[in-house]
């Protein structure tokens, strides 16, 4: 088998997703989950808070939320609907964060909670401060040179 | 008025992103990273700013809205403290997310334990 006949075979064996259902569902599940953000900020907002205070406070009862479904097991059942729509709000990163957490659990606080608790979450930090520290070097030497 | 935008905003990022996935077989970690990343260059191009005022959550809930904060962190702390601000920046405006997410992690991984796999 070549490797040709060996892409053919894995075409055909991999399910074929229908691309326009697996769109409205991830578009209707993530609308719903930005919904519920919207409706947290507005109750914030409601009682006071600044912008900042009341998208800060969304986050932290989402990502609460979100652990508990982990930890209660009942995320599977929402990302096999779902797909990005519960992976691309914060809900998705405060899952893979605590999935790991919980799942490593056996090996131990340092190397297993310690360690693992980072497999997605350090990705996504460390690419967030590069790329935020690249951009606001260029911001600052922009700055200083007077052309911002 | 302000949840009907922000369904429909926060819905077209994960239907993009889900169409994405499906073309590309991208895994979840690599989808996050790219996530966060288009957050901050939407950010510095100037163009998140607008989508948050139009869709409030629909845009500040998805992960790039985690980048754009990241971002603004940075930008505001240069403005106010200049050159330490680029590394003081980020990490300040993505506190609350980072150590929620780990701290609520942590306590999930001392209560609860692993799943069977079926």
């Amino acid at each position: 088998m070549n490797k040709k006949e060996y892409q053919d075979y894995v075409e055909q064996v991999t399910p074929k997703v229908n691309g326009w259902l697996s769109f409205l569902k991830a578009f209707v599940s993530g609308g719903i989950i930005c919904v519920i953000g919207q409706c947290l900020y507005n109750w914030f907002k409601s009682q006071g808070m600044m912008h900042t205070l009341a998208n800060n406070y969304t986050t932290l009862i989402l990502i609460l939320i979100s652990v508990l479904l982990t930890g209660f097991n009942l995320v599977g059942p929402i990302t096999k609907f779902a797909g990005a729509g519960y992976l691309v709000p914060i809900t998705g990163f405060a899952n893979s964060v605590a999935s790991c957490a919980i799942e490593f659990k056996r090996e131990g606080q340092v190397f297993g909670i310690g360690s693992q608790i980072f497999n997605i979450a350090g990705p996504v930090i460390l690419y967030g401060i590069v790329t935020s520290w690249f951009f606001g070097l260029i911001y600052w030497i922009l700055m200083s040179i007077g052309m911002v | 008025m302000m949840f009907l935008k922000a369904f429909l905003v926060g819905g077209l990022i994960c239907g993009l992103i889900q169409i994405l996935m499906d073309r590309t077989k991208l895994l979840p970690g690599r989808i996050m990273v790219l996530l966060v990343c288009l957050g901050i260059a939407a950010g510095v191009l100037g163009i998140y700013k607008p989508l948050v005022d139009f869709a409030g959550a629909g845009a500040t809930v998805p992960l790039c809205g985690f980048g754009y904060s990241l971002w603004e962190g940075v930008k505001g702390a240069i403005n106010d403290e200049g050159f330490i601000g680029i590394f003081k920046g980020g990490f300040s405006a993505s506190s609350i997310g980072i150590s929620a997410s780990l701290l609520i992690s942590y306590l999930a991984s001392l209560i609860f334990n692993p799943k069977m796999k079926k």
